[in-house]
């Protein structure tokens, strides 16, 4: 369970997100949705500590993340796993090194367990004979799943994705969110989706916070969106054709 | 002010730098692979450039030295000291701050811009650390053995240019060599080079590690640590030859 409390963020004179709570439940796909530039993003990397919020709370399984000295905030980031919306693989690294460097780095295990539960990793989003391949040599698609695939090797108690399946066609979409949903539910992960894919978020999400200009308008659930009565929520709806 | 703001920020990332790596074997793997980027990819310009200075050296000084007055082996003396004492260090160490340190600065800038240094951090790695330690300690030995490997072949250089133009033998050159030679000078060469290694590959990380924006700042950063390494060997040039040649 993620939970933050009253989060300002400015970046010089723009503020950027105004006094946002929310909480994240395990087990369950949360999504962030919102138009281009309001802010999704930020949040996200607000809560994982790659910027630093003016005010504001945010706590991982009531542990208060803000607080925490530079040792305390890493260990909670082992437990975190994150694909970022320009997927940010390593481009020294071939797709295979890419999946295996959080295993390599943080575990003990012998080569032929890394590169089997690197295996199974990219087997889960549908990829295989790209092993040897480096990112500059695969398709945008292929590298936000090799993306997922290094975000999900250590197990992750939490997963941040930004934008997981923008720039991938339909089908593909829908086996990323379909992946994204099983290792949420089978393993109880807190599972933070940004994303202003309508279609991914009708399949797979559990809980929605609709974020405008910085500001969060609404939240519930899937049902509850036809009746939220937030009229720019409905017209951003609306405009996605739903 | 900006100076002080810059120097600053320099320590604290070099104190970030300076810690204990996840993994000493990862570790080991990136130094032997930055070692060879560093060290191997500069062989070639550092063997051309100091083959030429020193060449270039001899027919200076001999030039110079026409008058018929000093023994003529005096020009293998100068040779040797002028490029033992500065020319071999601080030009193989200036064409390196071109090579290596926009290199190491653009390589760190395109992994910040891209948000690769974020991923890192992400995942609990300290992201400076991984991505600056390796350079830093494979160019501290691999710059030195480039200077080393320089000063001879500056020698050599001078000795043929000498013969080729007819200013100095080679048997007078090679006396001029050993004459009063004194292992010192060796000594404050191999001070000059592990300092600039190391300040053309901290200044370059710093520069590289701090770059924010995109690909414009990427290149704009690699100029800034080409400029602010060559600035600071410069300097560092001077207070080492003050503090060692006239103490
Ligand atoms: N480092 C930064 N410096 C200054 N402004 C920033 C910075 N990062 C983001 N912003 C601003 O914050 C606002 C929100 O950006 P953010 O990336 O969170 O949008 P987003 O909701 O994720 O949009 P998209 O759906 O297009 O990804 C933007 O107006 C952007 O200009
Ligand atoms: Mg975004």
């Amino acid at each position: 369970m993620i939970e933050v409390k009253n989060i300002n963020k400015t970046f010089g004179e723009k503020h950027v997100l105004k006094n946002i709570s929310a909480s994240f439940e395990n087990g369950k796909c949360n999504f962030i949705i919102g138009a281009s530039g309001g802010g999704k993003s930020v949040l996200m990397k607000c809560m994982v500590g790659l910027l630093t919020p003016e005010t504001g709370e945010i706590t991982f399984d009531k542990r208060d993340f803000v607080s925490m000295d530079y040792y305390q905030k890493k260990d909670v980031r082992k437990e975190i796993g994150m694909l970022f919306q320009g997927t940010a693989l390593f481009d020294s690294l071939n797709v295979e090194d890419n999946v295996a460097f959080p295993l390599r780095m943080f575990t003990n295990w012998s080569e032929e367990e890394i590169i089997e539960r690197v295996n199974f990793c990219l087997s889960r989003v549908n990829l295989s004979n790209v092993n040897k391949l480096f990112p500059s040599n695969i398709s945008g698609g292929q590298k936000k799943r090799v993306g997922i695939a290094r975000a999900i090797a250590l197990q992750p108690k939490y997963l941040f994705c930004d934008e997981p399946n923008s720039g991938l066609d339909p089908l593909t979409s829908r086996v990323i969110d379909y992946l994204i949903k099983e290792i949420t539910e089978e393993y109880d992960i807190c599972t933070i989706i940004n994303t202003h894919d309508m279609k991914s978020l009708f399949e797979i999400g559990d809980n929605i916070a609709f974020i405008y200009q910085g500001q969060k308008w609404w939240e519930g659930n899937k049902e509850g969106i036809r009746d939220s009565g937030n009229e720019e929520f409905l017209s951003f709806m609306i405009a996605s054709e739903f | 002010m900006r100076f002080f703001q810059h120097f600053g920020g320099y320590l604290l990332f070099l104190s970030t730098v300076f810690s204990k790596p996840e993994k000493w074997k990862i570790l080991w793997k990136q130094i032997i692979i930055e070692a060879n980027n560093i060290g191997v990819g500069s062989f070639n310009i550092i063997s051309l450039i100091s083959g030429f200075t020193g060449a270039v050296s001899t027919i200076q000084i001999g030039y110079q030295l026409v008058s018929g007055l000093v023994p003529e082996y005096l020009i293998g003396r100068i040779v040797r000291d002028s490029n033992i004492l500065e020319f071999s260090p601080t030009i193989t160490c200036l064409v390196l701050a071109g090579k290596v340190g926009s290199n190491i600065s653009s390589e760190i800038g395109t992994m910040k811009v891209t948000e690769q240094v974020d991923a890192l951090e992400i995942m609990g790695v300290n992201s400076s650390s991984y991505v600056a330690l390796a350079k830093i300690i494979a160019g501290f030995f691999t710059i030195p053995a480039l200077v080393v490997y320089a000063m001879m072949l500056s020698l050599v250089g001078g000795a043929i240019s000498g013969h080729l133009s007819g200013i100095i033998s080679v048997e007078y050159f090679v006396k001029g060599l050993r004459s009063d030679f004194e292992a010192y000078s060796v000594i404050f060469c191999m001070v000059k080079a592990f300092t600039f290694a190391f300040l053309i590959t901290s200044v370059s990380s710093y520069q590289g590690y701090r770059t924010e924006g995109g690909a414009l700042e990427v290149g704009e950063s690699s100029t800034k640590a080409v400029v602010y390494s060559c600035m600071a060997i410069i300097f560092f040039d001077y207070i080492i030859s003050q503090l060692m040649l006239f103490r």
